[in-house]
């Protein structure tokens, strides 16, 4: 009795503790972010409530000075800007950028100066000095602070130079990606002096794209071509569209511009950026594959599992997968506050949840059907109808919302060209963990090694005192609690609805069998290549087009190569 | 003498076939005379509606001795048969788009409304010829029987068998229907074709065409039931039952398996595609939803639930799922698919022989003397 117990601990408790450590993992990684963006909110607050502190001072020079625009005499509000530019205050900017878009007023009362959001015919308006929104406020108590096109020129001066002196990178950046769009040569004026001020290298290095675009018009020939080299190396469209007009010819057959060497050297730096553009659309491409193949890896990788291990045809799979989506909106439900944690406290719900599911099935129906592949499939086909309108009942039939931790959305700008999104980037190291995780439970553990016994022989398993009927049980609770992963995993990319799992089901069989059924390694390869294949034929194609071409060149496959892209061999194929 | 044989075998030892047939007869004489011949006050009076209903289970039993042929007595567990059904209907709606002429919304006479709609300035090569109504025909059946002997043969020549080949058919389906759902390939996308006036010159909304197309589903019906039964006790038959119950055992004997797969699927697939031929005009509509996997499945499990292997067990489930199904969705929808699910289970766990299966075993119980029906299921189990 007591060794059989000791086999139960090993069989359940490795796993688990295998389990909980792939999950600690990331769990501590995201610790570490949200502490970052703790901090983050704890320094914000504070410069709010010393911008309050300076409100209520009486003998305000920013007030005053603020107070002063309220004046007729566009003199005097010239002076008033200057006066308020000489200010390192962090509310000048936005209060230019409202008056020179006319939404700056004041009230005819008490002359205090009021930055007008206007919607839907509403004046809402927010007090300059205090940055208090006050609310919706009657159209006839405001003035409109009026500008003249000589104050215009001056605002968008001081507007860029403000934004060039901002201590925040992402404000410099966005302002000198502005100055792409009319690079005159006073504001590359204002950006050579800001250049020499600047440290971020991408700042820099767009600064160096508006001085190259504005010598392009230059007299002297060797500034120009020094500047069409500059341009050569910038990934930036106004780059590439001034570069091209010079290469490019009028109506009547004569090139725009006469002279043949700086044509030349625009064709040099049009081919020079083209070949980048093509390397960056080419690696862009393959992360986006890989990222689709590690959606197709997960959705795939329990089928593996309960299709490759044991040969049970599971087709309630994807509701398997949908279960997990759903745990993680009851989860984030029962844990409002803590969003940015809920994905680490779904994931091991979900392996719960789905992987219990499966056990049921397994002890409920499919035990009785082992033998019989088709009537397993369409036993099971049963069982997801079942569990989609269970859904349906409980959640109604419409999709829910579940929301996306701070830490997972954005991305990562490599340059113009090139950026990775977080979730994309996330998924696919999720799911090479998952994978992994998997590999080590069927190598490393007792209950891996009785696995592929009984999907070798089972009868010989059972003489070596092998308890098949566990090991079943257990081996598809494992294969759909992995389904209930990549559930969690899912929830953030697509809508979770009763349909979330009929939309992969199809695509994770095609995978399994594509890469060849009872091989992992074949599921992983199968699944990434499938995905960048996909992203290749899109643009090609189109989407649905090339899905269709995917099914179609699968099916085909299938013909040639009936056992996969890794066919299992020795004995265990036999059968 | 064989066919006086064939006959006396048909009535003699195969009682099922011969209540069923009775009842297509039956069918064919009492729901016209009840809908036209019965005043509309009466309470014998068949409606219209009832006579499409049943009109439409009768294409749908076609479709099932179908798979009956294939699953049931060949052993290929088929689940892109809704494919075919599907493109026979789509052939039929070509046709009927082409009857509309002028009388469209747009009245353009050449151009379906969908193509003015879509800024279409002529037919597509593809939609030549079925103005022709003999031309549909051939249509209904040719392109439905090409594709299943193109998959088959690549397929079966493969040796691709079992779920691998199950799970292909499916994958076949579905990419049917996401090309289907796209307006560039010409057939509708979305919205499919519909909005049809009429068949051979009589008007589709009319009682009398009704009674029309329900009487060619009964004779479609029981003609394909009797093809059917004809082949599978006929010597090709026999080889046919001897691929599901070994396939391999029947190779090493020297036929040529393969050969015999993909003529009885390809039979199959012709037989699918004048179910819905029939199908179309009767429900009035046709859209790339007939080709969902889902649609397909729910197939497999009418003939499950009548029972495989005995071609009448097949239409019987059929009209039973069919009319649970309109009665289900009508009173309780939320109950429906919990009912589908449950019933895909029991039967397979418990009633792999279906509910013919389930009277036969009791009668047998009763009289243990009749010898068990050649097509029936063997009681060894006969997959690998």
């Amino acid at each position: 009795m007591a060794v059989m117990n000791s086999s139960f601990y090993t069989i359940i408790a490795k796993p688990l503790i295998i389990a909980c450590v792939f999950t600690c993992f990331p769990l501590m990684s995201g610790i570490a972010t949200a502490e970052e963006s703790t901090s983050n909110v704890v320094e914000q607050t504070t410069l709010t409530a010393t911008d309050a502190d300076t409100a209520i001072a009486p003998s305000d020079p920013f007030q005053s000075a603020v107070a002063d625009l309220t004046q007729q005499s566009f003199t005097k509000k010239g002076k008033a800007i200057e006066t308020l530019q000489s200010f390192d205050d962090p509310r000048t900017l936005k209060l230019f950028k409202y008056m020179l878009g006319s939404d700056l007023y004041y009230r005819k009362d008490d002359k205090v100066v009021v930055l007008v959001d206007k919607k839907d015919d509403k004046y809402i308006a927010t007090e300059v000095v205090s940055d208090k929104e006050i609310g919706i406020v009657e159209k006839s108590s405001l003035k409109k602070i009026v500008v003249n096109n000589k104050l215009r020129k001056q605002l968008r001066g001081a507007i860029a130079q403000l934004s060039l002196g901002n201590k925040d990178t992402e404000v410099r950046l966005a302002a000198v990606k502005e100055m792409l769009r009319d690079p005159s040569p006073d504001v590359a004026e204002m950006v050579r002096n800001a250049l020499t001020k600047e440290s971020d290298s991408a700042v820099k290095e767009t600064m160096e794209t508006v001085i190259a675009l504005s010598e392009l018009n230059s007299d002297d020939k060797a500034v120009r071509l020094t500047a069409i080299n500059t341009l050569g190396q910038s990934l930036a469209t106004e780059a590439f569209n001034d570069l091209s007009r010079l290469v490019q010819k009028d109506d009547q057959g004569e090139f725009l511009e006469a002279d043949a060497e700086i044509r030349a050297a625009a064709d040099a730096a049009l081919t020079s950026i083209k070949d980048r553009r093509g390397f960056y659309e080419l690696t862009e491409t393959i992360f986006f594959g890989l990222s689709l193949g590690s959606v197709l890896l997960l959705a795939a990788i329990g089928l593996a599992i309960t299709f490759g291990v044991m040969g049970v045809i599971n087709m309630a799979h994807g509701e398997l997968i949908m279960l997990g989506a759903y745990t993680t909106y009851v989860v984030q439900l029962l844990m409002p506050n803590y969003i940015e944690y809920s994905l680490f406290v779904a994931i091991p719900a979900a392996f719960l949840v789905s992987g219990l599911f499966g056990i049921a099935i397994e002890r409920g129906v499919i035990r009785f059907l082992y033998g019989r592949p088709l009537e397993t499939l369409l036993a099971t086909f049963g069982i997801s109808l079942i569990l989609q309108q269970l859904v349906r009942t409980i959640f109604s039939p419409l999709n829910r919302s579940v929301e996306t931790p701070q830490w997972m959305s954005g991305a990562l700008e490599i340059n113009s060209a090139f950026t990775l999104t977080y979730n994309r980037f996330y998924i696919i190291i999720f799911s090479l963990m998952v994978f992994f995780a998997l590999l080590a439970v069927l190598k490393k553990t007792p209950l891996g090694l009785q696995v592929r016994a009984v999907s070798q022989n089972r009868s010989m398993a059972r003489a070596m005192g092998v308890k098949t009927e566990w090991v079943d049980a257990l081996t598809f609770g494992l294969g759909s609690g992995i389904a209930g992963v990549a559930g969690v995993a899912l929830s953030q990319l697509t809508n979770v609805g009763p349909n979330l799992g009929q939309s992969y089901i199809i695509d994770s069989f095609m995978v399994v069998v594509f890469g060849g059924v009872g091989n992992l390694w074949g599921t992983l390869v199968g699944a990434m290549s499938l995905g960048v294949v996909n992203k290749f034929l899109e643009p090609w194609s189109g989407a649905v087009m090339a899905k269709i071409l995917v099914l179609i060149f699968i099916i085909l496959f299938i013909q040639k190569k009936p056992r996969g892209l890794f066919p299992q061999k020795g004995r265990a194929a036999e059968n | 003498m064989q066919y006086k044989s064939l006959f006396a075998q048909l009535f003699a030892s195969n009682r099922g076939g011969t209540i069923f047939l009775g009842i297509l007869a039956a069918l064919a004489i009492i729901v016209p005379i009840f809908n036209l011949a019965v005043p509309e006050s009466s309470a014998l009076h068949i409606s219209t509606y009832t006579v499409t209903l049943l009109g439409k289970y009768l294409t749908f039993a076609l479709l099932a001795i179908a798979l009956d042929l294939v699953w049931g007595y060949c052993g290929i567990l088929s689940l892109g048969h809704g494919a075919f059904f599907a493109l026979g209907g789509y052939a039929m709606g070509m046709y009927l788009m082409r009857q509309i002429g002028d009388r469209g919304v747009y009245g353009n006479p050449e151009l379906p409304d969908f193509m003015v709609f879509l800024n279409w300035q002529e037919l597509p090569w593809y939609w030549y010829g079925f103005d022709m109504f003999w031309f549909a025909m051939l249509m209904v059946m040719l392109v439905p029987g090409l594709l299943a002997f193109v998959f088959g043969w690549l397929a079966f020549r493969s040796r691709v068998t079992g779920v691998y080949l199950s799970i292909i058919t499916q994958a076949l389906t579905y990419a049917l229907m996401l090309a289907f759902f796209r307006n560039e390939m010409g057939f509708g996308g979305n919205n499919g074709l519909t909005d049809f006036k009429d068949i051979l010159g009589f008007n589709l909304q009319e009682d009398s065409t009704r009674i029309g197309l329900f009487l060619a589903s009964v004779i479609a019906l029981a003609l394909g039931y009797l093809a059917c039964h004809y082949i599978v006790t006929s010597k090709f038959g026999r080889v046919i039952i001897a691929i599901r119950d070994a396939e391999d055992r029947t190779r090493f004997v020297g036929y040529k398996t393969e050969s015999y797969k993909l003529w009885i699927f390809t039979f199959s697939a012709v037989l699918s595609g004048i179910a819905g031929a029939l199908y179309v005009p009767q429900v009035g509509i046709i859209n790339p939803g007939e080709f969902s996997p889902l649609n397909s499945i729910e197939l497999v499990v009418w003939v499950a639930v009548g029972g495989r292997g005995t071609l009448y067990g097949a239409a019987l489930g059929a009209g039973i799922v069919n009319y649970a199904k309109t009665y289900f969705t009508a009173a309780l929808p939320e109950v429906w698919l919990f009912a589908l699910g449950a019933l895909f289970i029991v039967v397979t766990v418990f009633l792999p022989k279906g509910i013919i299966g389930l009277v036969s075993k009791l009668k047998s119980k009763r009289s243990e003397t009749k010898p068990p029906d050649a097509g029936a299921i063997p009681k060894t189990e006969a997959e690998s």
